[in-house]
């Protein structure tokens, strides 16, 4: 019976971890293996060599890391302020959220395609730009001379549809945190600024961890957003990969980017973890 | 100056009625117990003066000025929590000068008056650890330190010893009272344990749902009960009561013996007597012994006296076996009376 209790819980997790096995390590093996193979067999670094020496890395690089540094800042505190409002309200709080998370719902492509309608030429900024007599005839925003305006709609685009993901996560820490803090606080003379930076903040570490940590990841995943809103105009990693893949045909490069994609998420996904770790000893 | 005034005040949860119409007075650096059984309202009271809880109506007044309308912070206070509220990701030290910091004090003097509370409530060695580390009885000494740092006018404490072991119990009783009379601040302090209550309070306000039955010195509780409840209550073992019909003016009849009581019309009455205010003697109640308990200090008798059930506090070396018949004289000046309607005493 004892030995049953200590082993019973790793016979259940089996079937979890062979299916990860399956899905997960056997293909990372098959990828690292085209990255790093070479066309005359063997281990090299010609495939990262090729990919990093081409001239849209830098580019997409770069442009990937803005769009990171600039949206996930602002759906973090977006979330929190959304997540601290919603936490204070006693009735009608699940509707508010079902229609805050309702963006969720849409895929990445077809959220592109909804601010697309907005942006282009024909689109509704058109219409209302020219309603309003701004402008006297349709200007099509998404093109090359418009770099800001491309990346703008993308941001935009990204912070309506993903920032639920972290309102949910955030609301459930909150929920977490007891009443009683707060009550002590008030009582302490913490505003409630000081409530949020001094109890809130260090008390939901944990919750902010792992909507960050998801939330960079996806962000360093964009792709489908801006092949609708930016095309060829605002080229990011994923966008090469896929490039890379399937209009090169050339999968040692695309397997390469791919584990250039995970590397950088494996570090800021660290760099998170650090940056947010609960001290040794302090219970939460 | 902190008199605190509490006017009419009264609280509902809905249609659960928690508080009655309170009024009570707490003079200038009075220490005030609250006492009272689980869920009469003490909790609530005490929330209500800090500004937690908003009363359904009333007033509250401290140091002259009302204060109901205020943010807890502005209201001069600070407070011990029930379940202490200790914020599990700050040290000791940090917790402890919270509220300093709040109040942006420099640096040097809140690590000087952290470390003097941190001294008075014997955790100065647990200055640099997380809260979260703490055992309940350390995590409410941080409680009360947090609040002796304020140096408050009025200091609420909520039940703040009731985790700690009886020894450190005591220890910590006796330590605070003194801490309190030093700062002169004016204490509210929450407990249902009577012996708290009557060791540390220069009054005791016995609640009893909802309501304030008796706010009165300790040994004024002690002696004379204001009703029922609180004779019934106080002392362990409590008083005992035997029903008494008149037997003429100002004589009442209590199971055979006649005994000088108030003077009035009421059909019935009934006799009190604490347990310890009996003696065996020629001429008295005749009871009939159940269960004897020595306890070392002294003798404990559970007796039947009628249909009754009668505790008396005999001499330890009284001999007393089960069954035996003893005639208990009263102490005539410690006797009192309850109208059973009311329940309120008669004099
Ligand atoms: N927020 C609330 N909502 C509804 N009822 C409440 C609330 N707070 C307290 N009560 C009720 O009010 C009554 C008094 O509660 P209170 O906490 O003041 O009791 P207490 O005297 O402090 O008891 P204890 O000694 O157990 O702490 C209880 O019956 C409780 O159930
Ligand atoms: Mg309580």
């Amino acid at each position: 019976m004892l030995l049953n209790a200590r082993i019973l819980p790793y016979v259940l997790i089996l079937p979890v971890t062979l299916f990860l096995c399956l899905f997960f390590i056997y293909p990372f093996v098959l990828v690292s293996q085209q990255a790093f193979g070479s066309s005359e067999g063997g281990w090299s670094l010609d495939n990262f060599r090729e990919v990093v020496d081409y001239w849209k890395f830098p580019i997409s690089l770069k442009n990937t890391l803005l769009l990171a540094a600039a949206v996930v800042p602002i759906q973090l505190a977006l979330a929190l302020l959304m997540a601290t409002m919603v936490s204070k309200m006693e009735k009608g709080r699940d509707m508010v959220l079902y229609i805050w998370t309702i963006p969720l719902g849409i895929s990445d492509l077809a959220a592109g395609i909804i601010w697309l309608a907005i942006f282009e030429q024909s689109g509704f900024l058109n219409s209302m730009l020219n309603g309003m007599g701004v402008i006297d005839k349709p200007v099509n925003f998404l093109t090359y001379q418009n770099p800001w305006i491309v990346f703008v709609a993308i941001a935009l685009a990204e912070i309506w549809r993903a920032t639920a993901i972290m309102l949910v996560i955030l609301v459930a820490g909150i929920g977490l945190i007891p009443k009683e803090y707060y009550e002590a606080a008030d009582v302490f003379g913490a505003s409630k600024w000081k409530q949020f930076t001094r109890i809130t903040f260090p008390m939901l570490r944990p919750s902010l961890q792992t909507a960050l940590v998801l939330r960079v990841i996806l962000a360093f995943e964009i792709f489908a957003v801006v092949a609708a809103l930016g095309g060829t105009l605002f080229p990011v990693l994923m966008g090469e990969t896929y490039a890379y893949q399937f209009d090169l045909l050339n999968s040692g490069a695309a397997a390469a980017m791919a584990l250039i994609i995970l590397a950088i998420s494996i570090g800021f996904t660290l760099i998170i973890l650090r940056i947010l770790r609960v001290p040794k000893g302090a219970s939460i | 100056m902190a008199e605190i005034q509490i006017k009419n005040v009264a609280k509902s949860f809905g249609a659960y009625q928690a508080l009655n119409n309170i009024n009570l007075t707490i003079a200038d650096q009075e220490f005030m117990v609250l006492l009272g059984a689980s869920g009469c309202g003490k909790s609530t009271l005490l929330r209500i003066i800090a500004g937690l809880e908003t009363a359904t109506s009333g007033e509250v007044w401290i140091g002259g000025k009302r204060i109901d309308h205020l943010s807890p912070k502005d209201r001069g206070i600070a407070m011990v929590f029930q379940n202490y509220a200790v914020f599990p990701h700050l040290t000791v030290f940090e917790n402890i000068g919270f509220g300093l910091r709040m109040q942006k004090l420099p640096n040097d003097e809140v690590t000087q008056r952290v470390e003097r509370v941190a001294g008075l409530m014997h955790i100065e060695m647990l200055l640099k650890r997380y809260s979260g580390e703490l055992s309940g009885g350390q995590r409410q000494r941080v409680a009360v330190a947090r609040a002796l740092a304020m140096e408050p006018d009025v200091i609420l404490m909520d039940e703040p010893l009731s985790n700690l072991d009886a020894l450190l119990r005591m220890e910590m009783r006796a330590e605070l009272k003194g801490v309190l009379a030093e700062s002169k601040t004016t204490a509210i302090y929450v407990t249902h344990d009577q012996v708290e209550a009557m060791s540390m309070a220069d009054r005791i306000s016995v609640m009893h749902e909802g309501n304030i039955v008796q706010a009165a010195s300790p040994i004024e509780v002690y002696r004379d009960p204001a009703a029922k409840f609180v004779a019934s209550f106080i002392g362990n073992p409590p008083m005992n009561f035997l029903p008494a019909t008149p037997a003429g003016a100002g004589k009442w009849q209590v199971s055979g013996q006649t005994f000088d009581g108030p003077n009035t019309d009421k059909a019935g009455l009934q006799f009190a007597i604490r347990p310890e205010d009996m003696a065996p003697a020629e001429h008295g109640l005749v009871a009939t012994a159940k269960i004897v308990e020595p306890l070392g200090a002294h003798l404990l008798v559970t007796c039947q006296i009628d249909e009754a059930q009668f505790r008396v506090i005999l001499d330890s070396d009284t001999v007393v076996k089960p069954g035996q018949t003893l005639t208990l004289a009263p102490q005539s000046d410690r006797v009192r009376w309850f109208d059973p309607e009311t329940t309120l005493a008669v004099a």
